[in-house]
């Protein structure tokens, strides 16, 4: 194979707003940031857990503390990009393991829908469930 | 009534003159049955003959003529003046390549890259040919078909911005290249891409933009095809360290 003179290419630099250039690149950005979102809740959760080892007065004390504008707003936003992240990964799921009914791929979107209501029907139990207690 | 013209902006790069690339506009006659490469080569023809770019079958079927236009990477024997007219074009080469002189690309890198997964059908034995053909089923055939039609256009490359940050990164072609001879029931060379596949250049590296899908012109989805690999390498990666007959598996 006949290379050409690397002294004389040309080498593009992608700029470091790339992500600003097309709709799906701004929508992976987001995505990979969610995490980010959902890493802080998790901490958060696990804060949670130790004050509930801290015994009943801590964990209330704690409790009582995320009843504040602010914790509630972190909360809204957390749930938002947690749903979006969610979403996100049902429909790589449909890509990564193609669900076949009588030997034919049933369309990815389909597979997305099926997730979507089974994630719901479960949380909608979870809720359910908690409201039982 | 005067004639219809559309304006092309076209990328120009020539070196040694030019270190970097600049622009150059050219207003021809508007054609709306000509597609993108029709009006390059009328450029070339008519206006002016120093214009450099790839190009070969004008059917979609090489993958020669990957371009940019307007920003998005397009086989240029593919796109029609009238989706753009009156607009102007503007024309580049593709995104994330090394540019040679105007519009061609240094396509070196991913030849390398094409030819370390193995894009072949791999057998420890071949039978005689008097034994006849490796027959397949029709369901061993849909495993892999729809990987097949990839033309080498490196419009996935373009697409990718991973590629575009990790030029290491063996990137979608060739990566949905090694899926699809691993997914052959003829092939038995899958643990010979493993390394290759499995490597921090390979699958791992790509965090599924799903963009090369969007742009392949032969609706190819090496986003599918990597993220499926990457259960395939986890999968091998377990039992080889799980189970003793792993390796061998």
């Amino acid at each position: 194979m006949i290379r050409p003179d690397k002294s004389l290419l040309y080498y593009p630099r992608m700029p470091a707003t790339w992500w600003l250039r097309k709709w799906s690149y701004f929508l992976f950005i987001v995505r990979e940031f969610s995490s980010l979102f959902i890493a802080a809740y998790l901490v958060l959760f696990l804060v949670q857990l130790y004050q509930l080892g801290n015994g009943a007065a801590a964990y209330s004390t704690f409790t009582n503390s995320l009843k504040s504008p602010g914790w509630i707003v972190f909360h809204a936003v957390v749930l938002v990009f947690a749903v979006y992240h969610s979403v996100t990964w049902f429909y790589t799921t449909s890509i990564v393991i193609p669900l076949r009914i009588g030997g034919k791929e049933i369309p990815r979107a389909a597979f997305t829908a099926i997730n979507i209501a089974a994630w719901i029907a479960v949380s909608a139990v979870v809720f359910g469930l908690y409201l039982l207690q | 009534m005067p004639e219809p013209t559309i304006t092309l902006n076209v990328s120009r790069y020539r070196p040694p003159d030019e270190r970097v690339p600049t622009s150059q506009v050219y207003t021809i006659p508007y054609r709306p049955d000509w597609v993108v490469l029709d009006a390059l080569n009328y450029i070339k023809d008519q206006v002016d003959g120093s214009l450099s770019f790839r190009w070969s079958c004008r059917m979609g079927v090489c993958g020669s003529c990957g371009m940019m236009i307007n920003g998005e990477a397009k086989l240029t024997c593919s796109v029609f003046l009238r989706d753009y007219h009156p607009r102007e074009i503007l024309v580049e080469p593709l995104e994330n390549f090394p540019v040679i002189k105007d519009l061609v690309i240094d396509m070196s890198d991913f030849l390398d890259k094409l030819k370390i997964v193995k894009p072949w059908i791999i057998r420890e034995t071949e039978k005689p040919t008097s034994e006849g053909e490796y027959l397949q089923t029709p369901e061993e055939m849909d495993a892999y078909m729809g990987f097949s039609a990839c033309i080498n256009c490196l419009l996935c490359y373009a697409a990718c911005p991973i590629f575009g940050v990790e030029t290491d990164f063996i990137g979608p072609a060739a990566l949905a290249l090694g899926y699809r001879y691993n997914q052959d029931s003829r092939d038995e060379g899958s643990n010979m891409r493993w390394n290759v596949i499995n490597d921090h250049h390979g699958t791992w590296q790509c965090t599924f933009v799903g963009e090369c899908s969007v742009v392949c012109p032969k609706d190819v989805d090496p986003a599918a095809a990597i993220q499926r690999l990457k259960v395939d390498t986890a999968k091998h990666w377990i039992r080889s360290v799980l189970l003793p007959w792993g390796k061998r598996a």
